[in-house]
């Protein structure tokens, strides 16, 4: 045999051992990845499972809280009127005031509440005082204590000197301060 | 005969060295998925068991409803107690 064939020879059984050495190792590191991939498949197939009616409950669940947001948005708007009601929710939560806004369908700037809400203020006066709540209880079954249950919303609200006594069981007569110097009354001083 | 010598050169120093690289490239890529698998496995493990947690969303689900219920109780009484703007 010729030494240039011999070299052929040599040649293409070293690329044949080559070829099966790699191929070999592949194939070996094909079959490891594909035993990994079965068990990787496992957890996956969990997590589709246990994620499958998340949808479902949490559109359920914005479902309810828009319509709680809708209908106390509706009661804020209808109570206090759509400008101030914006305000009030500007109030609570700094920069909510627009979504207000624009959930209905407005824009423009949220008007500026404050700290002390006049038309609020005068609701938990009426409340205290007029309401229906606060004299039913003087006639019947007690709902609620017409004399004290809204004693601080009266001292905060209406004159503190208070009413005087109008009907019976009304609100407590509260006595003027005593009046003291050279112009006090020979009775008032004696007292 | 010259030619053929300088064929077999050419299928010692070229042929057979870039059918190794090829055959080292293939491999190795084969070995990073393997890694890459390997460390995919215990984090999809993690990722169910954190998920265990979703079957209280039913719980949530019915405790939300019951929030607005109850709000919209209370929003019904604001409405006759509190007068309108």
């Amino acid at each position: 045999m010729e030494p240039a064939a011999v070299v052929t020879l040599i040649a293409v059984v070293l690329v044949i051992l080559a070829l099966v050495f790699y191929l070999v190792s592949v194939i070996l590191e094909l079959r490891k990845i594909t035993a990994g991939l079965d068990a990787v498949i496992g957890s996956v197939g969990e997590i589709l499972q246990k994620t499958e009616p998340v949808n479902a409950v949490v559109d359920h669940i914005n479902k309810d809280l828009s319509a709680g947001t809708d209908l106390l948005e509706g009661l804020l708007d209808k109570k206090a009127g759509q400008d101030d009601a914006a305000g009030l929710v500007e109030s609570v939560y700094p920069g909510a005031g627009a979504s207000v806004l624009a959930r209905q369908g407005r824009s423009g700037e949220v008007k500026n509440i404050d700290v002390v809400y006049t038309p609020g203020a005068v609701q938990l006066a009426r409340l205290g005082r007029d309401s229906p709540l606060g004299v039913g209880a003087m006639s019947g079954a007690a709902l609620r204590d017409a004399r004290s249950s809204s004693a601080a919303a009266r001292a905060i609200y209406t004159n503190p000197s208070g009413p005087v006594v109008d009907e019976p069981g009304g609100p407590a007569y509260r006595p003027t301060s005593p009046t003291i110097g050279a112009q006090t009354e020979p009775e008032a001083a004696g007292n | 005969m010259t030619l053929w010598w300088i064929g077999n050169a050419l299928l010692l120093l070229v042929i057979v060295p870039v059918v190794v690289i090829l055959l080292r490239g293939v491999l190795a890529a084969a070995k990073d998925t393997t890694r890459a698998v390997d460390r995919l496995q215990p984090v999809a493990a993690a990722a169910s068991k954190d998920l265990d947690a979703v079957e209280l969303l039913g719980t949530t689900q019915e405790q939300v409803g019951q929030t607005v219920a109850v709000v919209a109780d209370y929003g019904g009484s604001l409405d006759t107690i509190l007068e309108d703007a």
